[in-house]
């Protein structure tokens, strides 16, 4: 647990409503869901969340922290954007469970070993490196995420796949020695690091 | 018509060598025969489609798609943004929206834009190719220009979830948009009617971290075209495309189907009808070949 979660705990004690209200993109909207179920049963993954949209909403305003940001729920979002377009209270759902994984990650709380945690983060890491993706790199750092053994056994497993891209000309195995990437590098970091220096000093403004 | 020009955000997966690069060739032939120029956005970068969030916030996302935006801005002032990729048009459409919305996120973007000398205005429209084509030639136009009708072919128009939801095309439904139905009929091809699975999601990026859940709704998806009596699949989004082709022999081993079902671009189809030949409408970029098409093409 990092020493950031602590300070929120801290500041929130009570009150894990108004953290998820201040610090979690699309929060302030969470109070304002009326508990129908629509985006429950509209999910396609269904079966697989841990907690519904709707359950993590109602824990969050009874305050079940710790369930709700370790939970893996928000991780099965496929951004389908079903139950943005259904929810009769235009809660925008979606981006809210982008936001509560992101804010789960960042104190350090969120479920280990989480596949679309691991791989949100390698394609972030990959895109924010040069600007664009490099798909080649992505895709062997997803294989390899578990561990060399794995990787070569899931590898093989998806060569049939990789060949036939190939032969299609959509994998260029060049690509491993840099690919694409945007032109003024210099002023792209800059950019993402004010955006990170700014949201940053605002986390901390409530964390202290 | 005069010649028609857009600011054109191609994405990450239209790259040379990328995934989608078929999207890429085969949308260039068809803006041609429709005198269409596409100017590129110069030094875009990724958009962090949908699943950019574990590592990336909200604000270093929205300065993601605010880049493009201010560059689109500066070098092509009086087009309109189009975005061929589902995502790449979501997600830059999101931040414009958002921005709009609220005063505090667009003066915190053009302080994070200002380290890179770049500045926003957020007057630009966003808008998918569908959309172009659609609103800006409408179906009796694009039908004008088929030269070669897709006679006899049967496609199952699958729209998925990004081009749909939560912005769609204008006068669609979220359940049941008509317009890649339309578009195949105008081009001389018969849609299959009541294609249940039409907004069935495929999974999206979880189709890499979450294979097994994604590859069951995969399933379905070509179980229902194929139920609807389809020979291709057709779609407009990359991810789409991708996930509902490459994955089918894992299905076939894992559920004991025989699925062998092309999965093509609406750009492609429109190549194609257009006259231009396998070489300019991508068909080499078929992992599942597309037959049909090929024999049209190359007539
Ligand atoms: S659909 Fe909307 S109002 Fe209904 S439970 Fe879900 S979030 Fe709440
Ligand atoms: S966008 Fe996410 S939360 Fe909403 S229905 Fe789709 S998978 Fe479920």
């Amino acid at each position: 647990m990092s020493e950031l979660n602590n300070r929120v705990v801290e500041k929130y004690r009570n009150n894990f409503l108004k953290e998820v209200e201040a610090n979690v993109e699309e929060g302030d909207w969470v109070k304002m869901c009326m508990q129908c179920g629509v985006c429950a049963g509209s999910c396609p993954l269904g079966d697989a969340w841990e907690h519904t949209p709707q359950k993590l909403f109602m824990m969050i305003r009874a305050g079940k922290r710790d369930e709700v940001l370790s939970s893996d729920a928000m991780w099965m979002c496929t951004s389908c954007y079903n139950c943005i377009v259904r929810c009769p209270r235009e809660l925008p759902i979606t981006h809210i469970m982008h936001g509560l994984a992101h804010y789960a990650a960042r104190l350090g709380l969120s479920p280990k070993n989480q596949p679309t945690q691991k791989f949100a983060q390698l394609f972030w890491d990959n895109l924010t490196k040069t600007g664009r993706v490099n798909e080649l790199k992505l895709g062997l750092n997803l294989y390899f995420m578990n561990g060399f053994s794995e990787g070569v056994k899931k590898s093989l497993e998806m060569r049939s796949i990789g060949q036939g891209m190939f032969f299609a000309k959509r994998l260029n195995p060049m690509e491993i020695l840099g690919g694409h990437g945007v032109k003024d590098q210099a002023g792209f970091h800059a950019m993402l690091d004010k955006a990170r220096e700014i949201e940053d000093a605002k986390l901390d403004k409530f964390g202290k | 018509m005069a010649k028609k020009e857009y600011s054109f955000y191609p994405g990450c997966s239209s790259q040379k060598g990328a995934s989608s690069i078929n999207y890429l060739i085969s949308t260039n032939s068809m803006c041609e025969e429709l005198d269409i120029q596409l100017n590129h956005i110069p030094d875009w970068n990724c958009c962090a489609a949908s699943i950019g969030y574990a590592g990336g916030g909200e604000l270093p996302r929205l300065a993601l798609s605010a880049r493009n935006i201010a560059l689109s801005e500066q070098a092509h002032p009086d087009q309109d943004i189009v975005a061929t990729c589902a995502a790449c048009w979501l997600a830059t459409k999101e931040t414009k929206e958002r921005l709009d919305e609220s005063a505090d996120l667009m003066a915190e973007t053009n302080q994070a834009l200002s380290a890179a000398g770049l500045e926003i205005k957020n007057n630009k429209e966003v808008r998918h190719m569908a959309e172009v084509l659609i609103e800006d030639f409408g179906y009796e136009a694009l039908g004008a220009k088929v030269k070669k009708p897709l006679e006899g072919i049967k496609i199952a128009g699958y729209v998925g979830c990004q081009t749909n939801r939560p912005f769609g095309i204008d006068g669609e439904s979220y359940e049941n948009p008509m317009y890649l139905d339309k578009l195949v009929e105008t081009l001389g091809a018969d849609p299959v009617k009541n294609y249940d699975k039409k907004v069935q999601c495929c999974g999206g990026a979880l189709a890499f971290s979450e294979p097994e859940k994604s590859q069951d709704m995969i399933k379905d998806i070509i179980g229902a075209a194929y139920d609807g009596g389809a020979d291709m699949i057709v779609t407009p989004c990359p991810v789409c495309q991708m996930n509902v082709e490459v994955y089918q022999d894992q299905i076939n081993e894992k559920y004991g189907t025989k699925f062998n079902i092309p999965v093509v671009y609406y750009s492609t189809l429109m190549s194609v009808a257009y006259g231009r030949n396998a070489k300019d409408s991508a068909l080499n970029g078929q992992i599942i070949k597309a037959k049909q098409l090929e024999a049209i093409a190359n007539k």
